[in-house]
C-alpha cells in the first residue's frame, strides 16, 4: 500500500520555491512537441523546476518520459516549443554543449574503460588540468563508494556498482541539472529502495537539480519534490507527492496513483464549502469538500482512496451522508492491512482497507458479512476531468 | 563547409555503391553493343547471345560446372551442416578448436595454396591407393566440397546461434528423442539458411577457376577456365553476354531466395527489449 | 542435444548410448573429411617443398624411399628454399604481395568503414537491402567482375575514352597492366569482405554509448574516434584479414589486370606450377606463403571468435 512520504528536502524544514512567488524556475520547458513519423511521443508539454528540486517524470510504459527527458539533454530536438535552462534557450544547442548530464537507464558506460576512466571521461572532454581532474574524479569514487573498483571494467561490476559508476560519471561533471532515465529498474527490489535513499542523500549533499524518470510510483513518492504525472504524451498534473494522492486532478491521476473508489454521478449544489453529488451507487447523498469549479447538473466523478473508508458492521452513528451498505466478497491480508472488498447493493465494489491494529480482532469482518461503508467528506475528491 | 548529417550519408552511400555496380552496368550495357569493339558503342543487338548458344566448348564447359555445382553443392550442404551443429551445439569437446580452425581457414586461404594442396593429395593417393583414377570431375568436386562446406558451415552456424533453444528443449521435454527433435523442429527452423547456404556453394563451385584448374585434368574444362583462357586473350563482347546471363540468374535466385528467407522468420530467440 | 530430454532419463543408459555414438558419428563425418581433404593435403604440401624435383608424374621425388629394399631412406632436400635466397625475384614477389595487400586492406577499410556506418544509420526496409546489395556482387562471378574492369581500364577502354572527351588527357593512360589496376581490382572484389563484418559489429553497438559520449561533452568527431572507432576494432580486424590474407595470395588479379608489370606470389605460385611444372619450387612457396600469413591467419580466427560470442549473447 501506498502511502506518500513527506520529503525532507533541502535546506529543510521546507524546501517549496515553487511557491514563492518571486523565485524564477531554472528549467522551463515551454509548450514542447515531439512526434516520431507522425506519432505524437509527447504534446505541449509545459513544466517548471526549480533550483535543487529533485523532480520526477512518471507514467506508465510509452507515455513519452524518456522523449521528454531527451528533449532536455538534447538528443531530441522538439517539433514545436522551446525549453530553458538557467534562462538560456537551448533550441539549437547540441547534446554535448549543454549544462545537463545524464544517467542513462542501460547505464551505457564505455566497455573499453576503466570505471576510473570512465568517470574522467567528460572532465577529459573539457580539457581540466590533471591535478583538478585526480582531484574530482576520486571525490566522485568516495562520494559512491567506488574507490576499490576504480581499475575495474563495466563488465567485471554488479547492476549496483554500475548504477553507481555511471551516476559518478554523470556527476562529476558538475552540472546544473542531471537528468536520470530509470536508474534503478535494472535494480533488484531491496537493493532498489537502499538506493532510493542514497540517491536522495547525495542529491541534497551535491545540490544539483535532478530530474528523474520513472515508471515506479513508489519510487516517484519516496523520492521526489515534486511529481509530474504523464500520460499518453501530456503532462497530466505536476504536484507533490502529497498533493498528488490526495488531490489528483483527473481519473487517469487518482487510478494511477493508488488505489482509488470512484463513482460517477451529478452535481446537486455547488459552493465554497463543497459540493452536494448525487451518485447511483451510493444510498446516501455524498458531500465532497474539495470540489474545483462546476454547476448543478454536471456529471462528475467522486474519488474516495480505500483507507479513508471506515468499515464496520454497525451503522455509523450520526451520518446521513456519505454511507452505504454492502457484503463482503473478497479480503486480501497483506499483513499489516487488510483490504475488504465490498459489493454494494448496485453491483459495484468498493475497496475498504484497514489496518491490523489487533491480532485477533473482537469483531471481526470476514466473508459475507454484511458491513458499512462511510467516509468524511474531507476525504473525497471531485473529479471534473 | 558542412553538410547535413542526412545528405552526407546519402553521398557516402551514393559513391560506394556506384563503384560498387557501375563496373557491373558497364559490362551489362556493352553487351548488347552492335560493335567487336566492346568498349565503342555502335547500336543496340543481341547477336553476341546468339553466338554464345553456339559456342560449343563453352556450351559443354557450363553443362560439367552445373553438374559439379550441383552434387558438391548438396555435399557441401550435408557436410557443412553437421559442422555447424557439433560447433554450435556439441559444447566443448576435443579436437572443436581443431575442427573451428579447419572452418575458418577456407575462408581466407589464398586460392593458389588449396589449389596446388589439393591436387598433391590427389596425386599421392593415386600413387597410394589407386584413387581417385586421373583428376577431373571427381576431384573438382571434392575440392569444391571441401571449400564450400565451410561456407555453408558459417551461414547455418550463425542461424544455429539465434536459433531460439527453448524450442528444442520443449520437443525434448514432451518425449522427442535428440534425432527426431532435430528432423521435426531444428532442421524446419534451420532451413532458410541450409537453402542460402547450399546456393552459396552453387555459386562458389560455379564461380572457381584456380582451384578448379589445379585439380582438373585433361577433358575436364570447367566454365571459369573457358572464361579465363578466353578473357586473357583480350575483352569479347560474347563473355559480356555471358556476364550478363549470369548476373540476372543470380539476381534472381538472391531475390527469390531473399523471400523465403524473410518469410520464414520464425522460430528467432525473442528480442530483448 | 546437450541437455538429455526426460525420455532419456527415464529410460536410462542404452538410449544415452546410443545418443552418444550418434554425436560422434555426427561429429566424425565433418571432421573426417576435413582431415582427409583439407588438412592432409598441407603435409603433402610440406613433404613435397623438401623434395627434389624430376621429370615424370609425378615430377617430383618421393621423400621416403626404399633403398635396396630394406633400408628406409630419408632425402632431406631444402634446395627448394635455397632458391629464396639466391633469386630476389621471389622475396620481392613476396614483399610486393604482401605491400599490395595491406595497401588495399587499408584502402578497403577507409571506403568500407563509412559505408558499412552509413547503412546503420539508414531506416529498416531499406537498411536490409542495402545489405543485400553489398552481398549480391559477391554471388555474381568473380572473374567476370574482375574482367569488367578490363573494359573500363585499358588503352581504349572506356574510362580512357571518357577521360579524352572531356579532354582532361589527350593520350590514354596506360592504366591497365600497372599496380593501379591491381588496387582496383582488390579493392573493388573484396569490399563486400570488408564491410559485412564492420557492419555486423557496428549495427550491434550500443547507439546509448554514443549518446553517453555526447553527453559528457563529446563532439561528433570525437565520438567516432573515442567511442565508435574503438569498439568496432574486433570488426576491423575480421575484415582487415578477411581482405588481407586472400588478396596476399591473389592470383587471378593480378594476371589480369596487372599483366606483367605487377608481381605478385600468387602468380610465381601459378607459374612455376603450370609453366615450368617445378612442383617442388612451387610447394615450397606455398609453405613460405603459409608461414607469412599464419599470424594474420591467426588474428582472423581470434576476433571471429571474439564476434560469435558477442553475436551469440
Ligand atoms: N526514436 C524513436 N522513433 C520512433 N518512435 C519513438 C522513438 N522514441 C520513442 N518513440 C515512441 O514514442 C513514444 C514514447 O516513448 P518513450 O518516451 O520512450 O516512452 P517512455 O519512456 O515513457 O516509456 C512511444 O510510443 C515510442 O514508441
Ligand atoms: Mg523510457
Amino acid at each position: 500500500m501506498l502511502r506518500p512520504a513527506e520529503r525532507n528536502a533541502p535546506s529543510s524544514p521546507r524546501f517549496e520555491p515553487w511557491t514563492q512567488p518571486g523565485n524564477t524556475p531554472f528549467i522551463r520547458v515551454q509548450g514542447v512537441s515531439k512526434a516520431f513519423g507522425g506519432e505524437p511521443a509527447v504534446t505541449g508539454a509545459n513544466l517548471d523546476i526549480y533550483k535543487g528540486e529533485l523532480f520526477s517524470l512518471l507514467g506508465g510504459s510509452g507515455c513519452g518520459k524518456t522523449t521528454l527527458l531527451r528533449l532536455i539533454a538534447g538528443f531530441e530536438v522538439p517539433d514545436d516549443g522551446r525549453i530553458l535552462i538557467d534562462g538560456i534557450d537551448m533550441t539549437g544547442v547540441p547534446p554535448y554543449e549543454r549544462p545537463v548530464n545524464m544517467v542513462f537507464q542501460s547505464y551505457a558506460l564505455f566497455p573499453h574503460m576503466s570505471v576510473e576512466r570512465n568517470i574522467a571521461f567528460g572532465l577529459r572532454q573539457e580539457r581540466m588540468p590533471r591535478k583538478e581532474m585526480n582531484e574530482r574524479v576520486s571525490q566522485a569514487l568516495d562520494l559512491l563508494r567506488l574507490t576499490p573498483l576504480s581499475s575495474r571494467r563495466p563488465d567485471q561490476l554488479s547492476g549496483g556498482q554500475r548504477q553507481r559508476v555511471a551516476l559518478a560519471r554523470a556527476l562529476v561533471k558538475h552540472p546544473k541539472v542531471l537528468l536520470l532515465d530509470e536508474p534503478l529498474a535494472a535494480l533488484d527490489k531491496k537493493l532498489r529502495e537502499n538506493t532510493q535513499f542514497e540517491l536522495v542523500n547525495i542529491q541534497e549533499r551535491v545540490g544539483i537539480t535532478f530530474i528523474l524518470v520513472t515508471h515506479d510510483q513508489e519510487e516517484a513518492m519516496t523520492m521526489s519534490t515534486r511529481i509530474g504525472i504523464m500520460n499518453e504524451g501530456y503532462i497530466e498534473q505536476v504536484g507533490t507527492p502529497r498533493e498528488i494522492y490526495e488531490f489528483p486532478g483527473t481519473r487517469f491521476v487518482a487510478d494511477f496513483i493508488g488505489a482509488a473508489n470512484m463513482f460517477g454521478g451529478v452535481i446537486l449544489r455547488l459552493d465554497e464549502q463543497g459540493a452536494a453529488i448525487q451518485a447511483p451507487d451510493i444510498e446516501t447523498e455524498v458531500e465532497v469538500a474539495h470540489a474545483g469549479a462546476g454547476v448543478a447538473g454536471m456529471p462528475v466523478t467522486v474519488m474516495v482512496r480505500p483507507e479513508k473508508v471506515r468499515i464496520s458492521k454497525t451503522a455509523p452513528k450520526n451520518q446521513d451522508t456519505n454511507r452505504t451498505e454492502g457484503t463482503v466478497v473478497e479480503i486480501g491480508y497483506l499483513g499489516d492491512m487488510s483490504i475488504f472488498h465490498v459489493r454494494l447493493d448496485s453491483g459495484k465494489v468498493m475497496q475498504a482497507s484497514q489496518l491490523n491494529l489487533h491480532q485477533d480482532a473482537e469483531q471481526k469482518i470476514t466473508w459475507e458479512d454484511r458491513v458499512h461503508l462511510s467516509w468524511h467528506p474531507s476525504n473525497a475528491v471531485m473529479l471534473t476531468l | 563547409m558542412k553538410l547535413p548529417r542526412s545528405l552526407r550519408l546519402f553521398t557516402v552511400l551514393a559513391f560506394g555503391y556506384a563503384f560498387l555496380y557501375g563496373p557491373i552496368f558497364l559490362l551489362v550495357i556493352y553487351s548488347f553493343n552492335e560493335s567487336k569493339l566492346v568498349t565503342v558503342w555502335s547500336g543496340f543487338s543481341v547477336k553476341w547471345y546468339g553466338e554464345l548458344l553456339h559456342n560449343e566448348k563453352l556450351l559443354e564447359a557450363a553443362w560439367l560446372s552445373l553438374k559439379i555445382a550441383f552434387v558438391s553443392a548438396t555435399l557441401a550442404t550435408i557436410f557443412g551442416t553437421m559442422a555447424a551443429l557439433v560447433l554450435d551445439r556439441f559444447g566443448r569437446f576435443r579436437g572443436r578448436t581443431l575442427l573451428s580452425g579447419m572452418i575458418a581457414a577456407p575462408l581466407v586461404m589464398p586460392e593458389v595454396i588449396t589449389g596446388l594442396a589439393m591436387l598433391l593429395l590427389f596425386v599421392a593417393l593415386e600413387t597410394m591407393i589407386g584413387w581417385p583414377a586421373g583428376r577431373g570431375q571427381t576431384t573438382i568436386t571434392i575440392a569444391h566440397v571441401t571449400f564450400s562446406m565451410a561456407f555453408v558451415a558459417i551461414v547455418v552456424q550463425s542461424r544455429l546461434r539465434h536459433m531460439d533453444r527453448s524450442l528444442e528443449e520443449a520437443a525434448q521435454d514432451l518425449g522427442a528423442r535428440p534425432l527426431k527433435v532435430f528432423f521435426v523442429i531444428t532442421l524446419p527452423i534451420i532451413a532458410p539458411s541450409l537453402v542460402a547456404g547450399w546456393l552459396l556453394g552453387f555459386t562458389l563451385s560455379l564461380d572457381d577457376l584456380v582451384i578448379a584448374s589445379f585439380v582438373s585434368g585433361p577433358g575436364s574444362t570447367t566454365l571459369p577456365m573457358v572464361v579465363f583462357s578466353s578473357v586473357r586473350l583480350g575483352v569479347s563482347p560474347q563473355i559480356n553476354a555471358l556476364a550478363t546471363v549470369i548476373i540476372v540468374t543470380v539476381a534472381v535466385c538472391i531475390t527469390l531466395a531473399g523471400k523465403l528467407m524473410t518469410l520464414k522468420d520464425d522460430g528467432r530467440k525473442p528480442k530483448r527489449s | 542435444m546437450k541437455t538429455n530430454g526426460l525420455v532419456a532419463r527415464i529410460q536410462g543408459k542404452p538410449d544415452r548410448w546410443k545418443e552418444r555414438w550418434g554425436q560422434r558419428l555426427v561429429a566424425a563425418v565433418p571432421m573426417g573429411w576435413l582431415l582427409v581433404f583439407f588438412l592432409a593435403p598441407f603435409l603433402f604440401v610440406l613433404k613435397i617443398a623438401f623434395s627434389e624435383s624430376r621429370l615424370g608424374i609425378p615430377p617430383y621425388q618421393p621423400l621416403l624411399e626404399w633403398v635396396d629394399g630394406a633400408v628406409l631412406q630419408l632425402q632431406f632436400n631444402l634446395a627448394n628454399f635455397g632458391f629464396f635466397l639466391e633469386d630476389p625475384l621471389y622475396a620481392a614477389a613476396y614483399l610486393s604481395s604482401l605491400k599490395m595487400a595491406a595497401v588495399s586492406t587499408l584502402i578497403c577499410l577507409m571506403i568500407g568503414y563509412p559505408m558499412a556506418y552509413s547503412i546503420t544509420k539508414v531506416r529498416q526496409p531499406w537498411r536490409n537491402v542495402l545489405l543485400m546489395l553489398v552481398i549480391l556482387p559477391f554471388w555474381t562471378s568473380f572473374l567476370i567482375r574482375v574482367y569488367a574492369w578490363i573494359g573500363i581500364l585499358k588503352n581504349e577502354g572506356l574510362l580512357n575514352n571518357f577521360l579524352m572527351w572531356v579532354g582532361v588527357i589527350d593520350q590514354p593512360l596506360p592504366l591497365l597492366h600497372s599496380p593501379f589496376a591491381v588496387y582496383v581490382g582488390i579493392v573493388y572484389s573484396y569490399l563486400p569482405f570488408m564491410i559485412l563484418p564492420l557492419y555486423a559489429t557496428l549495427e550491434r553497438m550500443d547507439l546509448t554509448l554514443r549518446e553517453a559520449a555526447q553527453d559528457l561533452g563529446c563532439r561528433p568527431w570525437e565520438v567516432m574516434l573515442k567511442i565508435t572507432l574503438p569498439l568496432s576494432l574486433p570488426g576491423i580486424i575480421a575484415g582487415s584479414m578477411l581482405v588481407f590474407i586472400p588478396a596476399a595470395g591473389e592470383f587471378v588479379i593480378p594476371d589480369l589486370l596487372g599483366g606483367s608489370n605487377v608481381l605478385m606470389i600468387g602468380k610465381v605460385l601459378w607459374n612455376e606450377f603450370f609453366l615450368n611444372r617445378d612442383w617442388p619450387l612451387a610447394s615450397a612457396v606455398a609453405v613460405v606463403m603459409l608461414v607469412l600469413l599464419l599470424v594474420p591467419f591467426m588474428l582472423f580466427q581470434h576476433y571471429q571468435a571474439r564476434q560469435d560470442e558477442a553475436e551469440a549473447r
